[in-house]
This record gives structure tokens, C-alpha cells and sequence, in this order.
């Protein structure tokens, strides 16, 4: 087996005119192109990479005596070199012949540096395409021309439109087998082009290509004479990838507040969009503050000017208050600031999207917690239509409202991909879960406001003379959460306390008469009795809240909701057997007969608490012993003396 | 009309992003230094990203005992002149069971020295993220690897289940325990560290350039015996040689190349028309299949 080369320049060291310098900044003035390689499984998106980077002269001696020895060992091209041993860098993927995560690769031709995402056909990891594209000016979308445009075509376009990717290659690929068909090639063609009409792509390119040998690849096929237009090398070099970032208004996320010491105070960050000069107005975005630029720090002596793309540190000429998160931005142009805004969703998780849990979200450099309040609608992969969702499950796009604990700055992603996309990151996993590209902010963002008021939570509470808590009881159903918190309510009751007792049958009467017993209502329904408990705090009560509250995000969204050390989490610890002996309403009887659905410990999930400050193990034990260990545990605690310091004790 | 940025200002600029990430949202982190080109360029960048102040973290070199001196001496000459603060660690259990590359074979004396020792002396301070020099370009499961890299409480890689890692939005988010690795140079080709290293003429150890040294040949490879330690085996010979290195490690597992490039220009005259990888020359990526995948699993970085 040989490798075929092409010639491409190279440095040359006996050429006389050319000295390292010479070819060092002819180097430095190459454009640049960052791509990526997406379609189906088996589409040859990494056997393509393997063809250009062989072919572009990107590979060394011993990495091609590598490739020969595991061709022989895993490949799947019989005697033949396998290219896409080059990038399928894992053991995983060599031993499955597949592609799991992007390999980053980087070659340069005389033109243009590139740097490539090949990223997985697989639909379960269509995150990783997610990542690659992420990053990516043009995609190229490979089809196997036996298959023509398949669903992971499909998906794939859509991400990359998303995403905000404008330039579409179709290598219609493994032309070879259709033994060269101009037939096939405009069929698969006309397919694409009509499916994408809607994707907004600024250029669609259409090439026959064999990438396993190498036709019009970086040269010319004799095969596909009826083909006029250029290989695709040529077409990635020349391909007109507008950079018109400096052109758009100034955005500069704050990223890091470098105070080394009081004489000195710089912004560090990089620049969004548009260009900046000493002297410039410029206003914080969240609080509208305005100030100049006086300085444009660097390492070597101030800059006059910084556009797209550098990071620097700017000094400006007041004292205003800027941190990271908030945003320099031009007085001319400003973002939207807002809590509520609709986006764009793909989600990448296992465990489903579910309206009302909490998540961080993450900008490029700001954070929140925030949540899903509507599902408006999913994306159809084969026919963009609208599809009503309650959850939105791995891999799956949707148009969302969104709401966030604390105001945000941000452009449209259609206007700006650095100040429009956010991250959505699991509370207890801290996995990255979902990406958002936010289309724009909700109007009702605008016309609400918090209304002020003369008389405060701790009024309410003195009068009553007591500190607020919220005791959140959390247990399977029939683990003794009610008749604890009754008995503990009747002691507190006796002891000259304001109290109310939150139970889940109960409140599912009415306020929640609504929801079911679905993962999505669950979630719901621990919102609005979290919601409804710190009102009641805030009015100075001692909410006692008796849910079974299944999840562990959910309680952890009620514990933020709350003032510091005022949620107790009391865990009410019954193992599944005995709350199935005990059955006092008879529900598990009539769950096990199969006559209700999701229940929790059967056949929807429990995920037990891993911190709560009170854990009774109630086998054994009286109610009135749950009870007394509930009270010592108050009465040790901090927030209890401080609850009771006037000596009333419980 | 503006200025476009070059290769090198994006590239600069990307990893100078990378360096004020970290430093605004980990409580304590680290950035690790092999006194190699790589680490050279590094800490360049570092300097540059929180200048006029200092970078906001120690540097940790895990020392094998078995570097070359000149890259001791340069390391500690660099901490002095740019005034970081310089941690050495090395791993005590293998210095007590004198675990050296001859004896043990560069497998174990790598997984001991560098993987083990790397390990304890993240745990001994506990950081939560640790900055390193690796680039995508060099192997190819690094070419699979993400700028933030998420490791486990033990320090472990999941290459098979890593976080996506969107724009430039990190998640830097860990539970106590767990930790980040962070690769500022990920998007950096061998040409363009030193392209950068002559634009901005960086100082880089002795050992790149080429000088007559004394090396021996062994198992295919120029080793330069930098000390009395490596005992000579039948038949071999020191040799007076013009040499050069293209990457650095312990000197036992790093062969040397003839050259008589003893510029910068000349280095990267001569890496324009090489026609081998750089680890061509690292004994620690050959001793098995996939084995630099194995060792990041392990925690290697």
C-alpha cells in the first residue's frame, strides 16, 4: 500500500529567496477556516479527514507507519490504509470502528490554516456534534450516495443551522459505489436543497466525492467528468466566511476584575463584538452606568485600540460598580437586559428537560439559576413542524421560555453568537446538560415589577416573636411524614407558635388539583409549594411542608429559594417494605395490582437525601420519638437558638 | 479599517481567555510545568493574561529526579527572573524504592514518578484545577480532548463520556474532589509554539539547540548521558555528537536528533521539512497500544 501525495508548497530550505522569516509571515497572513465533519454513522466523515490531512501532506513518517500496522489491525478496508485510524484516536472507537467524541485535527494549505471537528455519526452522541459545530464557520454535511439524505442528515443540519453555522458543504460521498452516477449525485442534491430551503444557509455546496480514494477530494476525478464545479479543498480554501464581528456594536463580557493592587483596576475580558479605543464611551450594560476608556492595558505598552476577538484589560476613567458577568458595552447599541427570554434548546442529557426544575445557566461569563417555564414547542427532525412537548428528552431541540433568577445581558444569537448562547448545567451533577441560543427577551420581562413594601419579613416575624423556617419532610408514601409533622405542629402549636402545615394530599385538593404524577408534574408541583412555603416565611411563619418531593434537584431548588439556614430537611427514612406493610391508605396495594401508574418507590424513582440536617429512622420507633429527636436536633442547632433566644424554647 | 487578528493573535488571545477563566471561578488552582517548550510557552501566556499583576497561582513542576540538569537549572533560574511561586514535588515512596527508568523500564517509572507523583501533589494541596501544556496535535487521544477536562476524586479520565464543551462557555463547575485539567494550548500546532516562541522571543532551555553532547545509542534512540547513573551496557560507546532535542522529558526516554540548528530560525527551518512527529522521539508514548489514552485515564496529564 502506498499513500498518494500531492504537491503542496512546502518550505523549501535551499531556495534561496526564502529565509524562515519570509516564510514564517507569509504564514502569519493566511486566512483561517475552522469546520467540521457531520452526517450519518458510516458516511466516511472520518475516513475524509484522514484523505485530507494524507493528502495536504499533514502526516509524518512514523504516525504513516503507524497507520499501516493498525490498518492491518482494525481496519475496515481490507489491504488498504483505513484513514480514519488517523482520527479515531480511542480505543473505544478503534476496537468499535466508530466515531464517539470530536478529534480536533489541523492542517494549512498555501492558502488557509484550518482547524477540523470531525464529530460522530451516532445519534446518542450528538452532543459531541454539538461541541464541534459549536466552534465551526462551515459544516461539511457528508451523505452516502447508496443512502441518500437519511434522519442524522437531518438533525445534523438543523444543529449546524442553530448553531449559527451559515456554510453547508453535501459531500455526496462514496460516489464510486454508484458507479459514478450524475443521476444519483442530483437526486440527493434536489433532496437536500429542498429540505435545507429553510435552514438559512448562506452557501450550499454539492460534491461527488469518493474520500476512501481520494476523487475530488483534493483533485480533480476523471470519474465524474460531468462535474464542473471544484474538489472540495479547493472550495474550502476559497469559500467567503464573512468575519464581520468588528463590525457589529462593541460587547465586552467582563471576565476577571484584575486588582493587583488599589492604584489599579482592570476589566479583563474578550471582545464580543465591534472594536474599542482609548477615549470611547462605553456604559455597564446592567445597571446603564456610563464612563470612558482610559486605558487598554497589555503586557508590551498600552494599545490604541482592541477589536473582535483579542482578550485585554480595559481601565476606565470612573469608579463604576462592574463585575464579572456585566458587560462593557457601546452607549449607541445596547444588549437587552432581562430575566425572561425565549431560546432555542438542545438538550444532551440522559434525564429529560422538565419545565420548573432549576438549572445553572451559564453565559460566557455569567451565571444563574434558572428555569424552563414553557415548553412552546419541539422541532420535528424530519419536517421542522412543531411538536407539542411536556419534557424534552436527549438529543431533542425545542423553542423554550426561559426565566432567571437575576437579570442577564445578552443579544439575540441571531445578531451576536458570543452574547446570545448559554449553557444549562445539572444542579447536582454539575454535568452540562443542555445549550441554548436565546431568541429574544419576553415582553412581560418589561412590565413587571417588584412592588415595595413598608412592612418586612422581620416585622411580621417579631410580632409573632419568632424566627420563620421552613421543615421540608421528605419520605416515600406512608413513611409517617404526615402524622410526624401533625404531632410536631400540635407541640409547636402548644408552645405559642405560628404554624402551618403543608401537606401534599391536601394541597393537591385545590392548588395543585391540576398536575398528575409525572416526572414534569412532580417537578411543578414542588415549585409552587416551595414558592407558596416562603411566603408563608416571609409572612414569619414555621412552614412545616410534608411532601414525598421525589427529586433531589427539586428540594435543592427549595432550599435556595429560602433565607440561609432556614430550610431544614428532615428525611423521613422508612424502607419500601415496611411503608408497603404499613399501606395506611391502601395505595401500594392498589400500585403493586397495577392499577396506578408512576408511583414512587415502585415505579418512579425516590432519590434519597444526602445531607438533610434531621435523618429519622422511623422502624422501631413512636411518632412522639420522631418528634423529641426532631426538638433536640433544634433546640442543639444555631438557627434554633437564635429561633428562641427569648427563653421560649420548644 | 481594522486589523484582522493573526493566527497567533487568535490563538494567544483563546488561551489568554482560558487563564482569566480559571482564575475567576476555581478556588485553587495550579498550573503544572515541565520546563519543555510546551510550559515555556505557557507561562508566557500566563504572565501576559493577568499583567500588570502576577498570575493568581503557583507553578508545580513533578520532578522524576530523572529531568536533564539543564532543565533543573533553567527552571529555577525562570522562577527567580519572572518571580512566580515555584512548587517541586516528587514522589518520596519511589525515591525510597529507587524507582528509575533502567531498572523498572520507562512503563513504571513514568506511572510511578510523573502519574503517582502528579496525584499525591494535587491532593496535597488540593487543587481543583490544574493547567497544562498538552496540544491536540501531539497524539491522538489528546486530539479527543476537551480544553477543560473534567478528572474524578481519583484523578480519573472518561474519555468515552467527557462534557460537551460548547463556544466558549466552560463548565467549570465540580463537586469537592473532582477536578479540572485545562489546556490553554489545545488549538496550538508544534509550528505554531515556535513560531510564537521567535515572535516573542521566549526563553527556552539550552537543549533545543544544537551543541556537541555526549550521547550514546541505545534501542534506536540518542540518549544523552546526563549523568553517572546510567550505567554503559557492552559494546556502547559515548560519543561526542552534534545533537539536538525536540522535546523534552527524563533523559533516559528522550532521544536526541543530530542537527546543527543552534537558531530559533534554524529549529524552525529544520521542522518545516521533518519528516517525523516530535514524539517520535518519546519512548513513553511507544511501550503499548494506545498507551498515552491508558496514562491519561490513570491521571497522567
Amino acid at each position: 500500500m502506498r499513500l498518494a501525495r500531492i504537491e503542496t508548497p512546502v518550505f523549501d530550505p535551499n531556495h534561496e529567496a526564502e529565509t524562515v522569516q519570509d516564510y514564517l509571515a507569509q504564514q502569519e497572513r493566511k486566512s483561517f477556516l475552522r469546520f467540521l465533519t457531520c452526517g450519518s454513522v458510516d458516511d466516511g466523515k472520518s475516513t475524509l479527514i484522514g484523505r485530507l490531512l494524507s493528502d495536504t501532506r499533514q502526516i509524518f513518517e512514523d504516525q504513516i507507519a503507524a497507520l499501516e500496522s493498525d490498518s492491518r489491525k482494525h481496519g475496515t478496508t481490507g489491504d488498504e490504509i483505513d484513514y480514519a485510524l488517523l482520527v479515531d484516536g480511542l480505543e473505544a472507537e478503534r476496537e468499535q470502528g466508530i466515531t464517539i467524541d470530536v478529534a480536533y485535527r489541523f492542517f494549512s494549505t498555501a492558502k488557509r490554516k484550518f482547524i477540523v471537528a470531525d464529530t460522530p455519526g451516532h445519534e446518542q452522541y450528538t452532543r459531541n456534534m454539538a461541541t464541534g459545530a459549536s466552534t465551526s464557520d462551515l459544516a461539511i454535511v457528508l451523505v452516502d450516495a447508496r443512502q441518500g439524505v437519511l434522519r442524522q442528515t437531518r438533525r445534523h443540519s438543523i444543529i449546524a443551522s442553530l448553531l449559527g453555522i451559515r456554510h453547508i458543504v453535501v459531500a455526496i460521498n462514496k460516489i464510486d459505489l454508484v458507479g459514478f452516477d450524475q443521476a444519483v449525485f442530483d437526486r440527493i442534491s434536489a433532496e437536500y436543497a429542498a429540505f435545507a430551503g429553510e435552514l438559512g444557509f448562506r452557501s450550499t455546496a454539492f460534491i461527488p466525492m469518493s474520500a476512501r480514494y481520494g476523487d475530488n477530494v483534493t483533485k480533480r476525478s476523471e470519474n465524474t467528468a460531468w462535474y464542473s464545479g471544484p474538489t472540495l479543498l479547493e472550495h474550502l480554501e476559497n469559500v467567503v466566511v464573512d468575519d464581520t464581528e468588528t463590525d457589529k456594536p462593541f460587547r465586552f463580557p467582563v471576565q476577571y476584575v484584575n486588582r493587583p493592587n488599589l492604584d489599579f483596576r482592570g476589566f479583563a475580558g474578550t471582545v464580543a463584538s465591534g472594536s474599542i479605543r482609548q477615549g470611547d464611551a462605553v456604559v455597564a450594560a446592567k445597571s446603564g452606568k456610563p464612563s470612558r476608556i482610559r486605558r487598554i492595558v497589555a503586557q508590551g505598552g498600552d494599545l490604541a485600540e482592541a477589536v473582535a476577538g483579542e482578550a485585554v484589560t480595559l481601565v476606565l476613567e470612573d469608579e463604576i460598580e462592574v463585575s464579572r458577568g456585566n458587560m462593557l458595552v457601546t452607549p449607541d447599541s445596547r444588549p437587552h437586559v432581562a430575566d425572561q427570554f425565549s431560546a432555542n434548546i438542545v438538550w444532551f442529557d440522559e434525564k429529560a428537560l422538565l419545565p420548573g426544575r432549576t438549572y445553572i445557566l451559564r453565559t460566557e461569563t455569567d451565571q444563574v439559576s434558572a428555569t424552563v417555564t414553557e415548553l412552546k414547542h419541539k422541532i420535528d427532525i424530519n419536517d421542522f413542524g412543531k411538536e407539542p412537548a411536556r419534557s424534552l428528552d436527549m438529543n431533542e431541540v425545542a423553542v423554550c421560555n426561559l426565566s432567571t433568577q437575576a437579570p442577564l445581558a445578552f443579544d439575540s444569537f441571531a445578531d451576536n453568537r458570543t452574547t446570545g448562547a448559554f449553557i444549562l448545567i445539572d444542579r447536582i451533577s454539575n454535568n452540562t446538560v443542555g445549550a441554548g441560543m436565546i431568541i429574544h427577551p419576553l415582553r412581560r420581562a418589561d412590565n413587571i415589577h417588584w412592588q415595595s413594601l413598608d412592612i418586612g419579613k422581620k416585622a411580621r416575624a417579631d410580632l409573632k416573636n419568632q424566627k420563620p423556617a421552613v421543615l421540608w419532610f421528605t419520605g416515600l408514601s406512608g413513611s409517617g411524614k404526615s402524622t410526624i409533622a401533625n404531632l410536631l405542629e400540635r407541640k409547636l402549636h402548644a408552645a405559642g407558635r405560628h404554624t402551618y402545615v403543608l401537606d401534599g394530599d391536601n394541597i393537591r385538593h385545590a392548588l395543585n388539583r391540576d398536575l398528575g404524577f409525572t416526572d414534569q408534574d412532580r417537578v411543578e408541583n414542588i415549585r409552587r409549594v416551595a414558592e407558596v412555603a416562603k411566603l408563608m416565611a416571609d409572612a414569619g411563619l414555621i412552614v412545616i411542608v410534608s411532601f414525598i418531593s421525589p427529586f433531589r434537584a427539586e428540594r435543592q431548588m427549595a432550599r435556595e429559594l429560602m433565607a440561609k439556614d432556614e430550610f431544614v430537611e428532615v428525611f423521613v427514612d422508612t424502607p419500601l417494605e415496611e411503608c408497603v406493610r404499613r399501606d395506611p391508605k391502601g395505595l401500594y396495594a392498589r400500585a403493586l395490582a397495577g392499577q396506578i401508574r408512576n408511583f414512587t418507590g415502585l415505579d418512579s424513582p425516590y432519590e434519597a437525601p444526602e445531607n438533610a440536617e434531621i435523618h429519622l429512622h422511623t422502624v422501631g420507633k413512636t411518632p412522639e420519638e420522631m418528634v423529641d429527636a426532631i426538638e433536640d436536633w433544634l433546640t442543639n442547632d444555631e438557627i434554633a437558638e437564635r429561633q428562641y433566644d427569648d427563653g421560649g424554647g420548644i | 479599517m481594522l486589523a484582522r487578528l493573526s493566527h497567533l493573535d487568535r490563538l494567544e488571545a483563546e488561551a489568554v481567555h482560558i487563564f482569566r477563566e480559571v482564575a475567576a471561578t476555581f478556588t485553587k488552582p495550579v498550573m503544572l510545568y515541565s520546563v519543555g517548550k510546551d510550559s515555556a510557552v505557557l507561562l508566557h501566556l500566563a504572565m501576559k493574561a493577568f499583567y500588570p499583576a502576577k498570575p493568581p497561582f503557583p507553578i508545580l513542576h513533578v520532578d522524576t529526579t530523572w529531568k536533564f540538569r539543564e532543565m533543573i537549572e533553567f527552571r529555577d533560574l525562570m522562577a527567580r527572573k519572572l518571580g512566580f511561586d515555584l512548587l517541586v514535588h516528587v514522589n518520596q515512596d519511589g525515591v525510597r524504592d529507587n524507582i528509575n527508568p533502567f531498572d523498572h523500564g520507562s512503563n513504571t517509572h513514568t506511572h510511578v514518578m510523573k502519574t503517582l507523583g502528579l496525584r499525591q501533589a494535587l491532593d496535597k494541596y488540593g487543587f481543583d484545577a490544574a493547567f497544562g501544556g498538552a496540544r491536540r496535535d501531539e497524539e491522538k487521544s489528546r486530539a479527543k480532548e476537551r480544553i477543560f477536562s473534567f478528572r474524578n476524586a481519583q484523578h480519573g479520565w472518561d474519555p468515552k463520556n467527557q462534557r460537551p464543551e460548547m463556544w466558549k462557555i466552560f463548565n467549570t463547575r465540580v463537586n469537592p474532589g473532582e477536578s479540572i485539567r485545562v489546556f490553554p494550548l489545545s488549538n496550538w500546532t508544534e509550528l505554531d509554539i515556535w513560531q510564537y516562541i521567535l515572535r516573542e522571543d521566549i526563553p527556552i532551555v539550552p537543549l533545543y539547540f544544537a551543541k556537541r553532547r555526549p550521547v550514546v545509542e541505545r534501542d534506536g534512540m540518542l540518549i544523552l548521558r546526563d549523568d553517572d547513573r546510567m550505567k554503559l551496557r557492552p559494546g556502547e560507546v559515548v560519543e561526542n555528537r552534534l545533537v539536538r532535542f525536540r522535546t523534552l522529558g527524563c533523559y533516559p526516554l528522550t532521544g536526541a536528533i543530530d542537527s546543527d540548528a543552534d537558531t530559533l530560525e534554524k529549529i524552525v527551518g529544520e521542522m518545516l521539512t521533518a519528516r517525523t512527529s516530535e514524539r517520535q522521539g518519546r519512548l513513553i508514548d511507544r511501550d503499548e497500544a494506545g498507551s498515552m489514552e491508558k496514562k491519561k485515564r490513570e491521571g497522567y496529564f
